[in-house]
């Protein structure tokens, strides 16, 4: 059973190193040795559309509404009721096939696929099996070698099919009473899965690439992705072999609920693996399922055997028909169709061309960027700040990534719900600028802003005498008392210079400081 | 009732419909008003909602007088295997009936000899037939329109595929599923046709176009008219009755000027096994729903999910329905979809290929017979388990499903034992108006006779015209 931790066998670890190698696209080539293993994973990650109402019928889509309140005629799968495709929900997806580079098929189908389950009131899911709405897409994503922010390699996944499916509804079992309960608020609500090929070699890789399509979902705007609302849903697909040898055996990971567990998933499956093989054991093609307590696999009991699912083509929608510029006929209402050139024409920024401009207009590092993208609103706040400051941005961000963002993180808090604004962030940033507050005194300021009691930092510098002086006499006088030996040395001045500092709280201007000791001191 | 309340009120008609009684086939979901389907599953289960075509009749004013009875989930051709019991075809009552078929002895009921509908829209076809009603719905996948007609001497209209609105219509087959009209006449038949074609933005398979109501001309003229006699309708087991009757009928085509010419449809042996696969399949697939959470019979049964499916499936489905849902899914494993369903959807597209050459070459409408035989004995038709009277009784009818054309029975003469019997007219997709306009031409040169119910006394027969049209306008 389950009784590893997180201590991974020296395979695994080999393993890992030459995963975090770089190199374009192959998985690493571990070192010839003992356990020379090739870990192989791939992704089927279910998102949750953002739209108003559901792939094939009228009801609303609402996370968290009361049970069953937001149910069509059809969501429950009452008799003679109908599926009516949703526009919105082909045009997410044609979205989202462009961000991912893929070919989108202008004729696709819909089939039905069928298992029997309490969550699912037709018997069926409305799916695309034999004809997806878009193929053959790549997926760029980047990870750190060694943890260091600094030495940044981009990889790609290729990305096999998306497909337009229906969600299920949700069954909660209550073990007490023997009874399962049924909520069909989910069912019926428009999917694209995701499937990738798999070019994936281990936990980061896969948590890297999964984070890289939640930017670009939240971009493009076709769906939140938020993984604890449960708008979007990985299974991993997880197998090892010998470099060189055929594909091992794979094991479908499922119920895995966060970007963290899904690295600590799929690199204890592929630790499990290999412990079991090394043993001579072999590997069921099963599902098991992430148990984020134990941070282990489990197989699920409820597969026995392979499911048919007897797909048939779903009679009731007819082929979905896509349009672009060349294929679109002349008279035809540009309501009534979905033009794939049109949508293309109007897709915003990807994350990756949102960083490189952000680099290059900006002068930041690439590492920066991906920290200001990854923090939602952050790049916005960034921007705001530059635009209200004289500051170089390659000193504002310091402010952001090193205090603004360490303060957010301490307080739990998102960007949006920052007590201090970029008005009064720049505003700060500015006196530092004209040099009439020290880096030392604006860190306090900072501290007092943080509190949100709405005052400006011009007021919090006055409050707490934190000018920076620049009156010769004044700060001669403040040398004068503050020296003790008269000696001609770096290091004595350095900490001199300290001690006038820590003796006015920072506020003395060091330039003259060290000028006025110098010429004590030389005296 | 509340549609002649407001009729007094405003002093205008509510539509073309206004007041006139209509039955609607009992898997049309009409709300407020139970929708069985003829099955345990459904029993007892209130509908939320009306059909489009039950919606928009009502919208013209027309009065629901209820639901008819039908084969359990529209499955069978005889209008027998529903629970409420077989339906008996009025004209076992009928005084034409009786005088050509005594009965068996004296001493024994004249219960026992009385005759099916056909199906499975036999109540729809019952009511309109017994003069309870002016119009029925019933649905039409495999000829449960036209089959019943035929037998209960009224009309019955099967239009193309995607031209009536099929929400709300509890599928059988969704890919050939058409609601049906049944009238006693075929003026009659075009105008509930008004009310009914168009696009239905609840139906995705219902075609965009604007559809236009018309009027059938009275004056018809058959000589630009080529009409196609499709050899292989000539079927074993087709009554040499019915075979002369078909005959005649050519030969009343070609007396008026029309060409008529023999055309061969060289698939349409193949219609009934493709048919069985396909049904069979889709089947499978929509009677999945069914497994008592959400609505309907549900087992009294908690050891687990599955045991509760499996228990209320049992019971809320007669043999002939689980028949077809087993049947269907082992065409749907993965190792049988290849070698039958595929292979079926091929044979189809052969079977509605050979419609689209024979229409092609000139010919305007095919004539055929529309069943094998007048109406048979209940006591008879029961002999035979369900899967084979389909097959048999299907072969004329079903292969216009397979294509989606539309195709009308007119009710044309009286056999040797003074029972109804219909022909076939089936036409281009689309050309309802040029289809009905035939029928009625034939309508008018056969002058069927008026069913004669002790019952229900009736004014002078020759004037039978004027009452049977509900165009009084």
């Amino acid at each position: 059973f389950c009784t590893r931790g997180s201590s991974a066998p020296e395979g695994a670890k080999q393993g890992s190193r030459a995963c975090a190698r770089p190199a374009t696209g192959h998985r690493g080539t571990a070192p010839r040795g003992l356990a020379s293993w090739v870990p192989v994973v791939g992704l089927e990650i279910h998102v949750q559309i953002s739209s108003n109402s559901k792939l094939f019928s009228g009801s609303q889509v609402q996370f968290a509404a009361p049970p069953n309140s937001l149910v069509s005629f059809f969501d429950a799968s009452l008799p003679g009721t109908l599926p009516v495709l949703n526009r919105r929900c082909v045009e997410a997806a044609v979205m989202t096939g462009l961000a991912l580079n893929c070919s989108i098929n202008k004729k696709s189908l819909f089939d039905r696929k069928h298992y029997f389950y309490a969550d699912l009131p037709a018997g069926y899911q409305i799916t695309q099996q034999r004809v997806p709405i878009a193929v053959n897409g790549s997926l760029s994503y980047s990870l750190c070698i060694d943890n260091k922010m600094s030495q940044m390699v981009t990889k790609t996944v290729r990305i096999k099919q998306i497909q337009l499916e229906q969600d299920s509804g949700k069954s909660l079992h209550d073990d007490a009473r023997s009874q399962t309960l049924v909520d069909l608020n989910r069912a019926g609500v428009g999917l694209m899965e995701v499937v990738t090929e798999p070019d994936m070699c281990c936990g980061e890789e896969a948590a890297a690439a999964v984070r890289e399509l939640q930017l670009i979902l939240q971009t493009l705007g076709s769906s939140q992705a938020i993984m604890a609302e449960g708008q979007l849903r990985v299974d991993a697909n997880v197998s090892v072999h010998h470099p060189g040898e055929p594909y091992g055996v794979r094991t479908e990971v499922k119920n895995i609920n966060s970007v963290r567990f899904l690295a600590k998933a799929v690199d204890y499956e592929i630790q499990r693996q290999i412990e079991e093989l090394e043993n001579g054991g072999t590997i069921l093609n099963e599902t098991r399922s992430f148990d984020s307590k134990l941070g282990c696999t489990i197989p699920m009991r409820d597969k026995e055997g392979k499911q048919d699912y007897r797909f048939m083509p779903e009679p009731n929608l007819p082929p979905l028909i896509l349009y672009d510029a060349k294929s679109l006929p002349v008279n035809m209402n540009h309501q009534q169709v979905v033009n794939i050139d049109w949508i293309r024409e109007r897709l915003p920024d990807l994350p990756s061309v949102k960083r490189a401009k952000l680099v290059e207009l900006y002068g930041i590092l690439p590492e920066h960027s991906f920290t200001l993208l990854n923090e939602d609103g952050l790049a916005e706040y960034f921007e705001n700040v530059i635009k209200q400051t004289q500051m170089k941005p390659k000193k504002v961000i310091g402010w952001i990534l090193n205090d603004l963002l360490s303060y957010l993180k301490q307080h739990a808090l998102t960007v949006k719900d920052s007590p201090v604004s970029s008005f009064l962030l720049a505003d700060l940033l500015n006196l530092l600028e004209r040099r009439e507050i020290s880096s030392s005194a604006a860190k306090q300021v900072l501290e007092e802003l943080w509190k949100g009691e709405g005052k400006t930092p011009l007021k919090i510098v006055k409050e707490k005498k934190l000018e920076l002086i620049q009156d010769q006499k004044e700060l001669e006088q403040i040398c004068q008392s503050v020296m003790a030996i008269k000696v001609g040395n770096q290091k004595v001045l350095n900490k001199l210079i300290g001690l006038v500092q820590r003796a006015t709280r920072g506020r003395s201007n060091p330039v003259l400081v060290k000028q006025i000791l110098e010429k004590k001191l030389s005296e | 009732m509340t549609e002649k309340g407001n009729f007094h009120r405003w002093g205008q008609p509510l539509g073309v419909l206004d007041g006139i009684p209509i039955a609607v086939k009992d898997n049309f979901n009409t709300a407020g008003i139970e929708t069985t389907c003829a099955s345990n599953m459904l029993k007892g289960y209130i509908s939320p909602y009306n059909a489009t075509v039950v919606q928009k009749l009502l919208d013209q004013g027309a009065v629901l007088l209820g639901k008819t009875n039908l084969d359990e989930f529209a499955m069978g051709s005889g209008s027998t295997d529903g629970i409420f019991g077989p339906v008996r075809n009025p004209w076992s009552y009928s005084r034409q009936y009786k005088e050509k078929t005594p009965p068996k002895s004296s001493s024994e009921n004249e219960e026992s000899d009385w005759v099916i509908t056909g199906g499975s829209s036999g109540g729809s076809a019952a009511a309109v037939s017994s003069f309870t009603c002016f119009v029925a719905l019933g649905s039409d996948t495999g000829g449960s329109t036209r089959n019943p007609a035929a037998h209960c001497g009224v009309v019955g209209l099967k239009p193309t595929y995607g031209l009536i609105s099929r929400h709300g219509l509890i599928p059988l087959v969704n890919s050939m599923d058409v609601p049906g009209i049944l009238t006693r006449c075929v003026d009659d038949a075009a105008v509930v046709l008004g009310s009914l074609a168009g696009h239905d933005p609840k139906d995705a398979t219902t075609i965009q176009d604007t559809f236009k109501p018309f009027e059938l001309p009275n004056l018809i003229d058959v000589r630009k008219l080529c009409i196609g006699i499709p050899k292989e309708y000539h079927a074993p087991g087709l009554s040499s009755e019915i075979l002369a009757l078909w005959s005649k009928a050519a030969d009343l085509f070609k007396d008026a000027g029309a060409k008529v010419i023999e055309v061969s449809l060289p698939h349409t042996r193949y219609s009934i096994v493709c048919y069985h696969v396909l049904c069979t399949a889709e089947v499978a697939s929509n009677m999945a729903r069914f497994d008592g959470l959400e609505y309907g019979h549900r087992a009294d049964m908690n050891k687990s999910t599955e045991s509760m499916y499996a228990a209320t499936r049992r019971e809320g489905f007669n043999d002939v329905v689980r028949g077809r849902i087993l049947s269907g899914n082992y065409f749907l494993l993965k190792q049988n979809y290849e070698n039958y369903f595929i292979k079926a959807q091929k044979v189809r597209r052969l079977i509605a290929n050979d419609f689209v050459k024979v229409f092609g070459s000139g010919v305007d409408i095919l004539l055929t017979p529309t069943t094998l035989s007048d109406a048979v004995p209940y006591m008879e038709f029961i002999k035979e388990d369900n899967r084979t009277r389909s097959a048999q009784d299907d072969i004329l009818t079903q292969a216009a499903n397979m294509a989606g054309l539309p195709a009308i029975s007119i009710p044309t003469a009286l056999s040797k034992r003074g029972l109804p019997v219909g022909l076939q007219f089936i036409g281009h997709s689309f050309q309802e108006k040029q289809l009905l306009t035939v029928a009625k031409w034939f309508e008018k040169q056969v002058k069927f006779p008026m069913i004669q119910l002790e019952e229900v006394k009736r004014h002078d027969c020759s004037v039978f015209q004027h009452q049977k049209s509900v165009s009084f306008l």
